[in-house]
């Protein structure tokens, strides 16, 4: 049977890990190529690395810091941030990433999608949809969640899907940071109208999220960074917890 | 020992290189057919679209196959796998190379339970047949998968997957090994599949 995921998710700035509150008033973490060994051997099932900056100042994610990072992994890695065409996917995943977050190019030009799946196949292609609440709709935003997109989350998780997405990586602005719990509704939304897996992402405070977006959210996996970074919370008390309450998870590695 | 890796375009080769080093071997990547001719063990590694297996020119194809011939040890690994059986649906104009019997085929979603592609860790399940890939690899352990196709469950498979339908995870005859999971990506587990290979590639034949 498929277990349901734990991914930790690196947030880098310049090289640095950084956790932001709803994006904003970033906090230093630590080095990432040190932290993905952590991840490695406390059996985290996946690490995202994202260039949270990488958008808004126009560069591409630091090549440096993926094959760092790759080195010191023997599980799948996904990098996001700045990948605005198939070269620059090319580029990342050459440097070790098995998979890359589309979000803003994407929205941007939504042919994207197409282009790196043909490339690549679908399963290295994760599109990354932020998305906050607007009465009951979800709105979506891009440019880590500054600019407002005339896009419903749900339509454009159907959309990306149709167009090749392998995957959703789905996050919760008004979640993200808060450790308040993840949006359920949300994913729960999302993962009902596309036939491929969403992971949730925002507002991972206690083990109790995460059961709640397994289950009630509907999510296939689900992601958290700053609980697990400081090592609030360890991925093996973590998982115990979710395998005693019917979840499968991979508790061997 | 000289392990060649076969790079079609497919997916993640320095991933695969760096694992297999890890697990106790210098490999690197085969340059072309006449390559195959020294290889002591052959990876065929890949992810994604079996189309890209058309990729792999007609001589490569030919050199691979009479090495298995000659009895060199060769493990395919996710659309390494796929290729040792005669095709898949998903580009039926692209031969495999008909080791194993049967074609490869689509899984099927069954809305929020079974999604596809099917991406993520799921229990490797023995079948009577023993095993030398998975020596060592305790029951109920895991490997990291992520594809749409599988192949159907014939003799030679000595461990299944089950995913909407049940498929072949692990594949074995003589000293021809395929993995629909990722070992480079499946942690110590993963590794512990890739020095099983070695072990065999190792060993006087």
């Amino acid at each position: 049977m498929l277990t349901r995921r734990i991914i930790a998710c690196l947030d880098v700035r310049d090289g640095v890990v950084v956790k932001g509150v709803n994006f904003s008033g970033l906090r230093d973490a630590g080095d990432p190529a040190e932290l993905a060994a952590r991840y490695n051997r406390a059996g985290i099932d996946e690490l995202v690395v994202l260039d949270v900056t990488a958008t808004l100042e126009s560069r591409g994610a630091s090549l440096i810091t993926v094959s760092a990072v790759a080195r010191e992994l023997f599980i799948p890695l996904t990098v996001g941030g700045g990948v605005r065409s198939a070269d620059d996917a090319r580029q990342v995943i050459d440097a070790g990433a098995d998979k890359v977050a589309l979000n803003s190019a994407a929205l941007r030009d939504p042919t994207i999608i197409g282009g790196v799946a043909r490339r690549y196949g679908s399963q290295a292609v994760v599109v990354a949809i932020d998305a906050r609440r607007d009465g009951s709709r979800f709105e979506v935003r891009s440019r880590s969640a500054t600019k407002a997109e005339s896009r419903d989350a749900v339509a454009w998780a159907r959309e990306a899907a149709d167009r090749g997405a392998g995957e959703i990586l789905l996050t919760s602005i008004d979640r993200d940071g808060t450790q308040t719990g993840f949006d359920c509704d949300l994913t729960a939304a999302v993962s009902d109208a596309v036939l491929i897996p969403v992971i949730a992402s925002g507002g991972a405070g206690k083990p109790a999220d995460f059961a709640e977006v397994l289950t009630r959210g509907r999510a296939d996996a689900a992601l958290a960074a700053s609980i697990l970074h400081d090592e609030t919370q360890s991925v093996r008390g973590l998982k115990a917890f979710l395998a005693e309450r019917g979840i499968p998870m991979r508790l061997e590695w | 020992m000289n392990v060649l890796l076969l790079n079609y375009g497919a997916g993640n080769v320095t991933s695969v290189l760096r694992a297999v080093a890890t697990a106790g071997a210098n490999p690197r990547v085969a340059i072309d057919s006449g390559d195959m001719a020294e290889a002591d063990a052959i990876v065929v590694p890949g992810v994604g679209q079996f189309g890209s297996c058309a990729a792999i020119p007609h001589r490569m194809r030919m050199a691979v196959f009479e090495a298995t011939r000659r009895g060199v040890p060769l493990l395919g690994i996710c659309l390494g796998l796929q290729w040792l059986f005669e095709g898949s649906d998903e580009a039926p104009e692209v031969p495999g190379l008909g080791l194993f019997p049967g074609r490869c085929s689509r899984l099927e979603t069954r809305g929020f339970s079974i999604k596809v592609p099917h991406v993520g860790w799921n229990a490797l399940d023995r079948t009577a047949r023993p095993s030398r890939l998975l020596d060592g690899v305790p029951a109920g352990a895991t490997g990291y998968f992520t594809h749409s196709y599988a192949a159907p469950v014939v003799a030679e498979t000595t461990a299944t997957a089950e995913h909407g339908a049940v498929f072949t995870a692990v594949v074995e005859r003589g000293a021809v090994f395929g993995v629909q999971c990722h070992p480079e990506k499946s942690g110590l587990i993963g590794l512990q599949i890739l020095r099983n290979f070695l072990t065999v590639a190792g060993s006087p034949r």
